[in-house]
């Protein structure tokens, strides 16, 4: 569905992705893990359309989607929930989900799909007419996964969903991911919680220094001793530790 | 009652002020672009209404319309020639080269109006247009009091635009955060585009009023820029119907001064507000 070749990107001199492959198929959850600075965001932008990536190709549905500007990207059914949530802070709870059905595609299911939204978040009804930035950072995320969903997307890129929220407000909204995936929408999950994120996804990609450092189904690289020393910490090379999520 | 009388004219004007800082702060809370001709396309405005009245017989009530939509028509020509690639450039750049492209297009514009038009002050004069209501001592010119509803009509239409209208929302969510639009599938250069136009329209609006109770020549459009900066600082950027009411307010604080300074001072007071605002509240009295 989503397969990126060989991509190169630079931010000036300084090259950020030397030459990154990853694929996304129909129906799959696939988690992008790595540290920071390691190019997750960037590569993000040059899938979206921010960014124009030096070299490599890009491909949707079959596809290209190099040189193509974000909101046709949007409109071929790739809708993206960005880091740091980037709700208009100043619109309503409904106006920004309203946006997000902007596309000639997405806007004649528009009113279909706030219902759908307000069921999978029923709190964002009641706080429909309630300025976006002055929601709780879970709400806010809500309403930027809602706003992202809103563009019936069929794939969805997730930068950072979990990042700064209280822990069960995050198994919220991975369940969350999981019910949208099946569903029928392929997900790109990118997670600084990893043990989170592997739980979920059926792949995962480790993305260090702007190359493609690891892949391999979930499970197993939960396993990865290098994975685990690098990315969870002392405490999870104690088998158990920690409960799985759900 | 001189102080009311003046009270009463420099609301009068404020609404003007109003009108022509709203199509200055959409185009700049939108693009990020600074466009210092603005007062020059407030001045073309001006003649456009000006002429259809000298060699067409039209009443201004009737060029407006005309201007707005003749001006609308030419932000799009503006902003394909002039403004579109300067948005392509990152927003700390955007400012600056939008400052040279619009001090340009102010000189050009100037200039060729002068050589087109003379210098000359010109102003429509109807039939009515020395009608004046008398509230007791304090007389009202109803030219200009019609200018002040109607700026706030316009304001008010624009302010429900933005509101309701779908790409009125785009426009809105554009200017809070452009990358974040694209990625909800907004044509960002859609939204600029519309935003200059009604931005130009705006102004094509506020010359035909500024051409039926006051005065135009080819020289007024650096004080209509400077106007109209102060007004945007006053207000903010983001709400229309604060612009408008920051407009009234310079009005206000002007009438003020020069009451109380004497004339010469009108215009320095506008400054002060403008430097004491930017030090104690610089994004504006009405910002959230």
């Amino acid at each position: 569905m989503l397969e990126v070749e060989a991509v190169e990107a630079a931010y000036g001199p300084f090259l950020a992705l030397s030459g990154v492959t990853l694929r996304v198929g129909p129906g799959e959850i696939v988690a992008l893990l790595g540290p920071n600075g390691a190019g997750k965001t960037t590569l993000i932008r040059c899938v979206t359309g921010l960014l124009v990536p030096r070299a490599g190709r890009i491909r949707f549905g079959g596809a290209g989607l190099v040189g193509l500007l974000p909101h046709a990207i949007v409109e071929r059914g790739l809708a993206v929930v960005p880091e740091g949530r980037r709700l208009f802070g100043g619109m309503t709870v409904e106006e920004n989900l309203d946006l997000g059905a902007f596309t000639p595609h997405a806007r004649a299911g528009l009113g279909r799909g706030r219902e759908r939204i307000y069921e999978i978040f029923p709190i964002l009804r009641e706080r429909r007419r309630q300025l976006a930035g002055t929601l709780s950072g879970g709400q806010q995320q809500m309403v930027a996964i809602g706003r992202a969903l809103m563009a019936a997307p069929r794939l969805l890129i997730l930068d950072e969903p979990s990042l700064g929220l209280a822990p069960r407000i995050v198994e919220t909204i991975l369940g969350v991911i999981g019910e949208i995936n099946r569903g029928g929408v392929s997900i790109l999950l990118v997670e600084q919680n990893v043990q989170a994120a592997l739980g979920l996804a059926h792949r995962a990609y480790i993305l260090e220094a702007g190359r493609v450092a690891g892949e391999g189904s979930g499970p197993a690289l939960l396993q990865d001793p290098h994975v685990r020393r690098a990315y969870l910490g002392p405490l999870a090379s104690l088998p158990g530790s920690r409960p799985p999520l759900p | 009652m001189i102080l009311v009388q003046q009270l009463v004219l420099g609301l009068l004007v404020g609404g003007l002020y109003g009108l022509a800082a709203a199509g200055l702060s959409l185009v700049f809370g939108v693009l990020k672009v600074l466009n210092v001709a603005h007062g020059e396309l407030i001045m073309l405005g001006g003649y456009g209404a000006f002429w259809l009245w000298v060699l067409l017989g039209f009443d201004p009530l009737l060029a407006l319309p005309l201007v707005v939509a003749g001006a609308l028509a030419f932000g799009v020509l503006l902003y394909w020639g002039l403004f579109a690639f300067v948005v392509r450039a990152h927003e700390e750049t955007r400012i600056k080269n939008s400052l040279l492209i619009g001090f340009g297009l102010a000189l050009a514009t100037h200039a060729l109006a002068v050589r087109l038009w003379t210098a000359d002050e010109r102003s429509i004069t109807t039939t009515y247009a020395g009608a004046v209501l008398s509230l007791g001592p304090i007389a009202i010119p109803l030219v200009r009091l019609a200018s002040l509803v109607l700026a706030f009509a316009l304001i008010g239409a624009l302010h429900l635009l933005l509101q309701r209208w779908r790409w009125g929302r785009a426009i809105r969510a554009t200017a809070e955060d452009w990358e974040a639009a694209a990625l909800t599938g907004i044509d960002v250069r859609r939204a600029y585009l519309l935003a200059f136009a009604i931005g130009t329209g705006l102004a094509g609006a506020a010359g035909t009023l500024v051409s039926v109770g006051y005065s135009i020549s080819p020289s007024i459009g650096l004080e209509w820029t400077l106007k109209a900066l102060i007004v945007v600082v006053l207000a903010g950027l983001g709400s229309m119907l604060g612009t408008f009411v920051g407009g009234l307010v310079l009005g206000l604080a002007e009438a003020a001064s020069a009451f109380a300074f004497g004339g010469p001072y009108r215009e320095v007071v506008g400054l002060v507000i403008f430097l004491a605002v930017l030090v104690a509240r610089p994004r504006g009295l009405f910002a959230r």
